[in-house]
């Protein structure tokens, strides 16, 4: 069953602990922070859990047709006021409670002191393939 | 015989199917299916004559598709078009193959994957591969390429700017998968160079081989980015590094200097160092002002103002940055270093931290968060 592990930017719950951005910590904590992330990754390779992790910039913008003819309307970019989204990682899991647990555990990333960033990750379940006939 | 010789041969082989009168999608494709046959069966029971045998299993791939499009045609094709029988004739078609598949009328992406293909011998999967896009995808993309170039004559191909363009483009998309880009890249370079005497072609395999010689230091452990000054000197690859610089020399020699001649002086000026601080910056200025009168790029510009900060001092750095216009992309990362180095470490924090916002690679984002984060902490103390 494969799940989506969404990072966000900001927006969803109100945040549990209150960090600064990354470019404000110490180097050793970022770079603890990203040797976490690399060996999550790896870690749910070696379990055969890992489809893909892709990471997004920062900018963007909403778009929609703008009518027959007329160019497409943008509205945005929302960096400053807006949810958005940092990238996800797609897993492949046996349960619900499992893609839980990895988010979980992903969320635990080290952040400033060391400490847990506990940040709030959306976790979306993948619809399956159509049912055999 | 390895793969690597086996695809070395696709090229000549789509020139005489090309010659012998297939048009050049149908022959690109034979081709195509016949290298994957020979993949599958060479190591069980290699021909004798590989060039041969691919020519006469594609030539037959040819006719079959013909026949099965319009079987009258095709039966009228097999019977004139049948091959000669004997040896396949040494000279090819390949220079020519290298510029329709960089026609100018076709969007980059396209001339690379088919460049890839019909050059390279690449298989789709390969390239899809390599590009971490679906095979269909890639498929897709390959046959459009061909639909295109499809009017275009086998004799009046595109320009040989566009074909080192191509093939800088391949070598900068590194790898993916199991196709090292990158290699492949150097690979099909070469074969340029041993099929035309213009010294930029030379000068870009020298550029190539310069860059592929510190490939292993550029990155540490999990990917993570090493700028040039902290890279470990000893694991260049200084077999490289001896090829590339002769053969630059040689280029240089024949006075018709262009961009990759210019841009491999400086990489191997960087090669020559021994240590970060014995590069010759004087003369990289040099060849930047020589780059910049070659290109007016923007990018030169603004990579000139790095070594005219290295060779001059931070604030003539800081002076050269004043005519590159700042939406450039590392314009912030590269302001944050010559600021850091002219002692205004709270601007330089701050540009770092504004170029990582900016930066399109994660290596290259996480690098610049250090960056910042290594600043602010200097401020701190």
């Amino acid at each position: 069953m494969k799940y989506l592990l969404l990072k966000h930017y900001r927006g969803g719950p109100t945040p549990a602990v209150d960090y600064p951005p990354m470019d404000r910590w110490t180097p050793e904590e970022v770079d603890a922070h990203l040797q976490f992330m690399r060996d999550f990754a790896a870690r749910l390779e070696e379990t055969g859990e890992f489809v893909e992790t892709q990471a997004l910039l920062t900018e963007g913008a909403f778009v929609r047709s703008g009518g027959p003819g007329q160019p497409p309307v943008t509205d945005g970019p929302f960096a400053e006021t807006k949810d958005l989204i940092a990238g996800w990682y797609v897993i492949d899991v046996e349960s619900w409670d499992r893609a839980v647990e990895l988010a979980g555990e992903l969320s635990a990333a080290p952040g400033p002191g060391g400490k847990p960033i506990c940040e709030w990750l959306e976790v979306r379940p993948f619809f399956a393939a159509a049912p055999a006939e | 015989m390895n793969e690597a010789l086996l695809r070395q041969l696709v090229p000549a082989v789509i020139g005489v199917l090309v010659r012998r009168g297939a048009d050049f999608a149908s022959a690109e494709d034979a081709v195509q299916e016949a290298l994957i046959r020979a993949l599958d069966s060479w190591p069980q029971d290699p021909p004798r004559d590989p060039k041969g045998w691919l020519v006469a299993a594609a030539w037959r791939k040819f006719l079959d598709a013909t026949r099965a499009e319009t079987s009258r045609r095709g039966r009228e094709l097999a019977v004139e078009l049948e091959p000669p029988a004997g040896p396949v004739p040494a000279d090819d078609d390949t220079l020519r193959l290298y510029f329709l598949c960089a026609h100018p009328t076709l969007p980059q992406g396209s001339a690379v994957a088919l460049t890839l293909r019909a050059v390279g011998g690449l298989t789709t999967r390969q390239i899809a591969a390599a590009y971490l896009v679906p095979e269909a995808t890639m498929a897709q993309r390959i046959s459009r390429a061909k639909r295109r170039i499809a009017g275009a004559s086998f004799d009046q191909p595109g320009d040989l700017a566009t074909v080192l363009r191509v093939l800088y483009l391949v070598f900068n998309e590194g790898y993916g998968g199991h196709v090292d880009l990158a290699a492949e890249a150097i690979r099909l370079t070469r074969q340029l160079v041993a099929l035309t005497a213009e010294p930029e072609v030379s000068g870009l395999l020298a550029l190539m081989l310069l860059h592929h010689a510190r490939r292993a230091s550029r990155t540490g452990p999990g990917g993570r980015l090493v700028p040039l000054a902290e890279q470990d000197r000893t694991r260049w690859d200084t077999g490289l590094i001896t090829e590339g610089v002769a053969i630059l020399q040689a280029a240089l020699a024949r006075d018709r200097l262009g961009e990759y001649q210019a841009q491999a002086a400086i990489a191997a000026l960087h090669a020559d160092a021994q240590t970060a601080a014995e590069t010759d910056w004087a003369q990289i200025v040099e060849w930047y002002d020589e780059l910049l009168l070659l290109t007016g790029s923007p990018v030169v510009r603004l990579n000139r103002a790095v070594a005219v900060g290295e060779a001059q001092g931070p604030r003539a750095g800081l002076a050269a940055l004043a005519d590159v216009s700042p939406d450039l992309p590392r314009y912030a990362a590269v302001t944050a270093y010559l600021c850091e180095r002219s002692g205004d470490l709270e601007r330089a924090a701050d540009l770092y931290a504004e170029a990582a916002r900016a930066a399109t690679s994660v290596p290259e984002r996480d690098h610049l968060t250090r960056e910042a984060a290594r600043v602010r902490q200097l401020l701190r103390r």
